[in-house]
């Protein structure tokens, strides 16, 4: 797995890539990690390239959320999630608690 | 990958190092036999995450860290579907110790213990969990392969 951030004024883009599960969770966890150290609580998650995610990429997201979401100071938003991860993600009930896009670009611009 | 299903019996059988990085490996194999069997692209992915899952849970609670044992993974492709057994020489487990997962509540009380385990059940058709004769672990997974597919 690979992850890069990208900040811009009002959001970061968090992308991961290739396979998220307990042996590459952690690094997932680093990044937002370092955002959420530095005061950002708005995250667009692009999911696109993302190939692979288990229970252990799910705890990851959670752990983000709550953070992010305490006290209204932010959220992390998902966008272009693959179909075959959307639909964990819905088997795990995971939708009402994120808001998604299509894309990253229109994920950005909407924060 | 094309595969002659007037012939499909194959059995891929690899042990495994009980450490993290061997879960991508796992999940090439496992995907591998997946299309040998012909499984359609969402069981192939199902069946991986269930395997995916599985290992985590021998690495991180039957043996309780890693490189403590192998992990020894058999697909076996037939005409139904594909079955994966996963055999540990680690501490029993007990699947019914593990709590139901929380679905449902807000995110502030979402609890996420228990997922993995739901993924095992609602990916495959069906599970069975069991004990070697060496006290280890044995799970087999199964998949059946669509009649539309």
């Amino acid at each position: 797995m690979d992850v890069t951030t990208q900040e811009f004024k009002h959001c970061v883009l968090v992308e991961a890539s290739g396979r998220i599960d307990s042996q590459t969770a952690p690094r997932l966890q680093e990044a937002f990690d370092e955002l959420l150290e530095e005061d950002r609580y708005t995250i667009v998650f692009d999911m696109s390239e993302v190939e692979f995610l288990s229970s252990a990429g799910l705890r990851v997201m959670i752990g983000v959320q709550k953070t992010c979401k305490r006290w209204n100071r932010g959220e992390l938003i998902l966008a272009d999630v693959p179909e075959r991860i959307h639909e964990a993600l819905d088997l795990a009930g995971f939708i009402p608690l994120f808001t998604f896009y299509d894309t990253a670009i229109e994920a950005v611009g909407n924060c | 990958m094309p595969h002659d299903r007037s012939a499909r019996q194959i059995t891929l059988k690899q042990t495994f190092p009980g450490q993290l990085d061997s879960l991508a490996a796992i999940g090439d194999l496992v995907t591998e036999a997946a299309h040998a069997a012909d499984l359609d692209a969402r069981d192939v992915y199902g069946i991986q995450l269930a395997v995916d899952e599985a290992c985590s849970n021998i690495i991180q609670h039957a043996y309780n860290g890693e490189r403590q044992g192998p992990i020894e993974c058999i697909c076996q492709v037939s005409d139904k579907g594909l079955s994966v057994t996963i055999r540990d020489r680690g501490e029993p487990f007990d699947p019914s110790s593990v709590p139901e997962p929380d679905l449902e509540s807000d995110l502030e009380e979402r609890d996420i213990g228990g997922l993995g385990v739901y993924f095992i059940h609602q990916m495959t058709d069906e599970v069975h969990f069991d004990c070697t004769a060496e006290g280890g672990n044995e799970v087999t997974l199964i998949k059946r392969r669509r009649k539309d597919a």
